[in-house]
């Protein structure tokens, strides 16, 4: 029996598990980092600011991804009650991607500029306040906590690692742009919004501090998702499709 | 077999003392002078394990000569047994929470630690590496050595093996509650955790093979092909998916090196052969080894055998991409990720087939033993959602099922209906076996766990059925002046029923698993069987059968 090899050899049984196992990993993961159709050109995207940066790092240590998605498919009910589907190229800056598996809640990709900061301030503290029937769990701790951002430079160095393209410039500043984005009074607020275009500058959660809270910080990356990339310039017919 | 050398026996001891000790030694550096809270913890858990396994092995010298390796080294695999049965409880109960968290929020306490958000990968992460993976570990330690008729290899590493396991398990529970996540689906441990596992693995390997380099058999068995291939797939998916750039090396938080659809696909690729390979291949090895045993038949076809393992693991590795349907995947890998996922449907049944038919000449054993109905039960359930996997992975199926909770009844299918009474069957084949008894305490509570958690996965997978198909079609549903019909949270309110139900389903399941562990239990402290004469030969361990010659192990 010529199976006889695989059965009498661990090693060639070894060998030949790993050969046959590695061509379809080999076949659909290589090609997407080769080819340069994988994430489409548009005009918009840039790293987060170091305070929205902060907030994305709750969302996932709150495991917001476990009921919520970020990627709207192209669909028509979903384009309709999320907005425009979600290109390759507004989660290229996303270690890890979050675009989620389950919708026990909605889509959160354009959820930016979707609602007040109050609305979400409210809503974050008592969901059932807001919206009566949602099953999500309140989050009143947010707004009590200080942010604990004194690493975001180290954070924007491991990801520029990771191929963010944070500029010095922007690592040098991280400290001050966190302070400078819930400041707008400030001086250092004006040079945020150059480095980070679009970055919204306000105190998010609605309480008067110079110190940013966990709120603020996640307020601060919902208001922003999905609010990036410019479709009036997005042409899907052109060089964008794939 | 020939003595080991007191060379390699002190060797070994100072070799395990001085890995014990650089572990403590790294424990406490983390304890110490660790950035965050969470990594504090972790290094004081690792040094107290460390310096735990250390001071044993240091009191606890090798005897040496002919006797230590005399016979089977079934510790390790004992260990295994209960700590699989232990978090299977602790997981089926977590998963309970979670499941009545959905249908009344109020339990979530809107805390960070009770949250869901927390609570269900610890939930995942228990049932699937803790339970599953202690199944697994206690089943292919047994099951190696008998069928290559040799003594495990190694001496400390098949102990470091278990406990290195359960140390990872407790690393990733704890770091969970607390925060400390990756971010990936299956895949949330942080970057030390990882690294921890990944040590743990290899030396899982080198065990797992080295039992084989010594067999006594000339061929090696089906059944640890099917392992062989989950342990090194397991280790290949694991390192590349964790691949992270640490934010510090005295932190616990860590950054994806991947990133947006590139890190997207690596992840299903992972998470997708996680089932593949994690849930499906390792527990066919169970498959392949307790079925034929406890019914006394030979594997129905060897050939089919042989196709189907080649067929699976090809195959199997495709099917990731069938999770980012219509998603910002390109469409060439969406397309490949389908028509791999459909074609896995035959592999899957072939497999079915052998497990089914190998009862060919003994299906009264359906009605007379309880244990080889969890069996041959589970092999059914594999059949159904290895049938509606396929199915789902159609892009206009998908197209409706995907974000819905139809997903999670079709995961459940497998994971309460094959993953979950396989395991128990073969718990209950193994426990007599390893710990040297007549029978189980009680047969009579294996048929009331076998339909407890029965009516429980009914309960449980059709109510996600019925709710999740409703879930998609109401979120696409128009009206007659072409708005959609409803607004999300009508849609979120629509599954407060099912979640009851749901939930009612997972609590009896629940509770047929503490049936479970009161049965272990009183069988491993070796109480009198009640039912002893009801129970088959096999029933007890191999060399008390009436009428079984001893037959020594080398």
């Amino acid at each position: 029996m010529k199976h006889d090899i695989f059965e009498k050899r661990s090693m060639v049984l070894l060998i030949g598990i790993l050969i046959v196992v590695a061509i379809g990993g080999l076949v659909e993961i290589v090609p997407l980092f080769l080819l340069g159709s994988t994430i489409e050109k548009v005009q918009g995207m840039r790293p987060y600011s170091p305070l929205e940066l902060a907030g994305r790092d709750i969302y996932l240590r709150e495991g917001c991804y476990n009921c919520h998605s970020q990627m709207i498919r192209s669909l028509r009910d979903e384009v309709e009650r999320y907005g425009h589907y979600s290109l390759a190229a507004e989660s290229m800056y996303d270690h890890p991607f979050q675009w989620g598996s389950k919708r026990t809640g909605p889509d959160l990709a354009r959820i930016g500029g979707k609602y007040s900061d109050g609305w979400h301030v409210a809503h974050m503290t008592a969901p059932r306040e807001i919206v009566p029937g949602s099953v999500m769990p309140g989050y009143p701790f947010l707004a009590e906590r200080k942010l604990d951002a004194a690493d975001i430079a180290t954070r924007m160095q491991a990801l520029r690692l990771a191929g963010v393209p944070y500029s010095d410039e922007m690592i040098t500043a991280a400290n001050d742009d966190l302070a400078a984005q819930i400041n707008p009074e400030s001086e250092a607020a004006k040079s945020i919004v150059a480095r980070y275009p679009k970055a919204q500058v306000r105190k998010f959660d609605g309480v008067a501090s110079a110190e940013p809270t966990e709120l603020d910080a996640l307020i601060a990356y919902l208001q922003m998702l999905g609010t990036l990339v410019d479709f009036t310039k997005f042409d899907e017919a052109g060089p964008n499709l794939r | 077999m020939k003595a080991t050398s007191e060379e390699v026996i002190a060797l070994s001891g100072a070799a395990a003392i001085v890995v014990a000790l650089v572990g403590a030694v790294i424990g406490l550096v983390f304890a110490l002078f660790g950035h965050d809270e969470v990594i504090r913890l972790h290094g004081l858990f690792f040094l107290t394990a460390c310096s735990a396994a250390a001071i044993y092995v240091a009191t606890h010298p090798r005897e040496g000569g002919e006797a230590e390796q005399q016979g089977y080294f079934d510790g390790p695999a004992r260990v295994a047994t209960l700590a699989a049965v232990f978090w299977g409880v602790v997981g089926f109960f977590v998963g309970t929470i979670i499941a009545w968290q959905l249908a009344f929020p109020a339990l979530n306490f809107d805390l960070p630690w009770t949250n869901f958000g927390r609570l269900r990968p610890l939930h995942t992460s228990a049932v699937i590496f803790a339970f599953g993976g202690n199944v697994l570990l206690a089943t292919s330690l047994y099951v190696v050595q008998r069928t290559c008729r040799a003594r495990l290899a190694g001496f400390w590493s098949g102990w470091f093996v278990v406990w290195g396991y359960q140390l990872f398990i407790v690393l990733a529970a704890s770091g969970y509650v607390l925060g400390a996540t990756q971010g990936k689906e299956y895949a949330e441990p942080e970057w030390y955790t990882d690294i921890w596992l990944t040590i743990v693995w290899v030396t899982y390997l080198l065990v797992f093979l080295g039992t084989i380099w010594k067999r006594k058999e000339p061929h090696i068995y089906v059944a640890n092909w099917f392992y062989l291939a989950f342990i090194v797939t397991i280790a290949l998916l694991h390192v590349v998916n964790n691949l992270s750039v640490p934010v510090s090396f005295l932190g616990s938080k860590s950054y994806s090196l991947f990133s947006g659809v590139q890190d997207a696909m690596t992840q299903w690729w992972y998470g997708h052969n996680a089932v593949g390979f994690f849930l499906t291949a390792g527990f066919l090895a169970i498959m392949y080894y307790f079925i034929p045993k406890r019914v006394e038949r030979p594997v129905y076809s060897y050939r089919l055998s042989i196709i189907h393992f080649w067929s699976l693991i090809f195959l199997y590795i495709w099917a990731g991409p069938h999770h980012l349907h219509y998603t910002a995947l390109p469409d060439w890998a969406q397309t490949l990720g389908m028509t791999f996922s459909i074609m896995l449907w035959m592999p899957s049944w072939g497999g079915m087939i052998n497990g089914l038919m190998t009862l060919s000449g003994a299906w009264d054993r359906l009605r007379t033993d309880p244990v080889v109905r969890l069996l041959v039960v589970s092999v059914a359930f594999y059949g159904m959602s290895t049938f509606e996997g396929p199915l789902m992975s159609i892009k206009a199926v998908n197209s409706l099922s995907h974000y819905t909770d139809w997903t999670i009844g079709h995961v459940h299918s497998g994971a309460l209906g094959w993953v979950g009474m396989v395991s128990f069957g073969a718990i209950y084949c193994m426990v007599p076996w390893l710990w040297k008894r007549e029978g189980l305490y009680s047969l009579r509570l294996v048929e009331w766990h076998f339909w407890i958690a029965m009516i429980g996965i009914v309960l449980y997978i059709s109510s996600m059925w019925v709710s999740g198909i409703m879930q998609g079609l109401m979120w696409r549903a128009y009206d007659h002046l072409g708005f959609l019909t409803y607004s999300f949270v009508e849609t979120v309110e629509a599954m407060h029923w099912p979640y009851i139900i749901r939930a009612t389903g997972g609590s009896l399941f629940l509770i047929g698993s503490l049936l479970m562990a009161l049965n272990v239990w009183r069988t491993v402290r070796g109480d009198k069987s009640v039912d002893i004469a009801s129970q088959p030969r096999v029933a007890a361990a191999p060399e008390l059968r009436v009428g079984a010659l001893a037959a020594p192990a080398e």
